[in-house]
């Protein structure tokens, strides 16, 4: 208790010190993020736009040469599109298909009470593990003779296929292993589900709303958040694919893996053409950030914020 | 009825979730006879858990134990500390420039990784770190945009209150983070050291373009260039990606209570 009075002696010079300190404080706090952003992020975009612009190998002259990487990769790179399809194949296919899955093993475990912990975490388990370990194990599970999915198949009658080998099936394999990862996505759903007011539902079943259009008219429009933003990380993981394909089909077999974020690592590390790469870059930054803006400007039409209600309330919207 | 029904089929599909791992821990105790069985042979006449210790010997495991974990625990200290003092900052204090600043911080959240790993690749080549475990440990001391995201929601959680009444006692701003704020805040910074302790665990594609001698891999890139020359040796494959997969496994069970309390789902709405 001696200590306050003590300190109180110097009150005023030490107010003036920390009228300054009070000004300064919330940016040294930021500090950490803006030096981040600066030398990790923001630099980084700038300096591959700018060698996105040049000749840039790793070693030797840089030569300035405009739109000409963005030209010949458009006009004169059958692999720049091949691995852009691709890419956008295996997005159409793996997006929805991880939210309506999540979706659904999301509304089941909501469902049930009992050992809903367990199922949760059984779900969850993939999502832990490294993309290594997880291409080695499915590595074994599509293995043509000793895997067991074709032994799984060989029960019921079919004789297995090649999964890796086969061009139309090895994306098919990415896919599946993919999906096996879908905890989180299930985690974030299951947790909007919890999040809904139930009595909500209650108020529907007395006003004999029946089970679907409860599920059309509360629980989708309450879930909107939810869904836009597993939709938007679905999409920029979905371009992003790398590891598994790198790993699992090394972007064969003849070429039906090779992925957009592979032709830029090829063309970056492998070729070491760094001009070039960044370019390919850039175009994947630009389609990811018009998909996303695409989505959200689309959103708007399905997306509900609590807050919006408060605001026009009772006007009946949904 | 219906409630049997769900069951029957959430049994079924855990069971396909798990049963992967279950087949790499059996692969991995087989012995070499019964590896190649067909029907395969889903529980084995004899247990090999030497097939551990033989895995681990074939390569230098044990250099590319100590290399994650190096990476690993320095850039979790540096993440805890970076993205908590951040998110204080933001959550606590107006000041000129905040909205437009948290809003480029959410941005960050969008570019894709391939767009930096060039740049941050002749960054690190011009610093002299490639084939070094800075680039995987440094980056981590300058906040995660997400982790930031997450630990502000959760300080806006807290009355303000709380903050004024330490102010009044002579508290100055880093005081309140350091004794009221970070205390507070330890759940969520379980699960933020948890996120970022699996990422960087399982993380491959930093090690594979900023690392090149054997001497500096970590255990992702060692398992993979293992398979790579020795794909025939499933055994040992398998054992090592037990191994591998143990930690974030472990993790995840001691943390579960904070990860599946939906301080991720709650924090999406906001």
């Amino acid at each position: 208790m001696d200590m306050t009075y003590a300190g109180a002696e110097p009150k005023m010079a030490r107010r003036k010190r920390s009228a300054i300190a009070r000004h300064a404080a919330p940016y040294l706090f930021i500090s950490p993020w803006i030096l981040g952003f600066l030398f990790f992020t923001l630099g980084p975009l700038v300096f591959s736009l700018t060698m996105s612009f040049y000749d840039w190998p790793v070693v030797g002259e840089r030569t300035f040469v405009g739109l000409d990487n963005y030209r010949t990769m458009i006009s004169d790179d059958p692999q720049f599109w091949e691995s852009l399809w691709i890419t956008v194949k295996f997005a159409a296919i793996y997006v929805p298909f991880n939210i309506v899955m999540s979706f659904l093993l999301a509304m089941m475990l909501h469902n049930i009470t009992f050992a809903s912990g367990f199922f949760r975490t059984a779900f969850y388990l993939p999502s832990v593990i490294s993309g290594v370990a997880l291409v080695t194990i499915w590595s074994w599970i599509y293995s043509k003779e000793y895997g067991l999915l074709n032994f799984m198949l060989s029960l019921v009658g079919i004789d297995g296929p090649n999964w890796l080998g086969d061009p139309n099936l090895a994306i098919v394999a990415i896919i599946i292993a993919s999906l096996w990862g879908l905890g989180g996505t299930m985690l974030i759903l299951l947790t909007g589900l919890k999040a809904i007011p139930k009595e909500l539902y209650e108020a529907a079943t007395v006003s004999g709303v029946p089970g679907w259009a409860q599920m059309l008219f509360i629980t989708l429009p309450m879930l909107g958040p939810m869904l836009l933003f597993t939709f938007i990380t679905s999409i920029i993981s979905a371009f992003q694919q790398l590891t598994i394909a790198l790993l699992l089909t090394k972007g064969g077999p003849l070429g039906s893996t090779y992925f957009f974020a592979m032709y830029i690592y090829d063309n970056a590390f492998k070729y070491f053409d760094m001009g070039y790469a960044a370019a390919g870059s850039w175009v994947m930054f630009i389609i990811v950030l018009a998909l996303s803006l695409g989505v959200m400007r689309w959103s708007a039409a399905w997306v509900y914020y609590e807050g919006e209600v408060r605001q026009n309330d009772g006007d009946g919207h949904a | 009825m219906r409630k049997t029904l769900l069951y029957s089929a959430l049994i079924l599909l855990s069971a396909l979730f798990i049963a992967p791992f279950y087949w790499t821990f059996m692969t991995a105790i087989k012995s070499t006879a019964d590896l190649y069985q067909f029907p395969p042979v889903f529980w084995p006449s004899e247990w090999h858990w030497e097939n551990f210790a033989a895995a681990w010997n074939k390569q230098p495991f044990g250099t590319y134990l100590t290399n994650s974990l190096i990476v690993v625990v320095f850039s979790t200290i540096g993440q805890l500390i970076s993205s908590s003092l951040v998110a204080y900052g933001f959550a606590r204090f107006r000041f000129p420039g905040r909205d437009p600043l948290f809003i480029v911080l959410l941005a960050t959240m969008m570019i894709p990784w391939d767009v930096k790993m060039i740049p941050l690749y002749m960054e690190f080549n011009m610093l002299g770190w490639i084939n070094t475990l800075k680039p995987l440990i440094v980056p981590a001391y300058f906040a995660d945009a997400f982790f930031v995201f997450l630990l502000r929601q959760y300080i806006m959680t807290v009355p303000m209150e709380i903050d004024e009444a330490a102010r009044m006692d002579g508290a100055n701003a880093f005081d309140i983070y350091w004794r009221i704020h970070l205390p507070l805040m330890m759940p969520a910074l379980v699960l933020v050291g948890t996120f970022h302790f699996m990422n960087a665990w399982n993380d491959y594609l930093g090690p594979l373009i900023f690392l090149n001698d054997q001497s500096k891999y970590t255990l992702t890139l060692g398992l993979s260039m293992f398979k790579g020359l020795h794909e025939v040796d499933v055994t040992s494959i398998a054992a090592i990606t037990v191994i591998l997969c143990l930690p974030p496994l472990a993790l995840f069970f001691v943390a579960q209570r904070y990860i599946m309390d939906g301080a991720v789902g709650s924090s999406v709405k906001g």
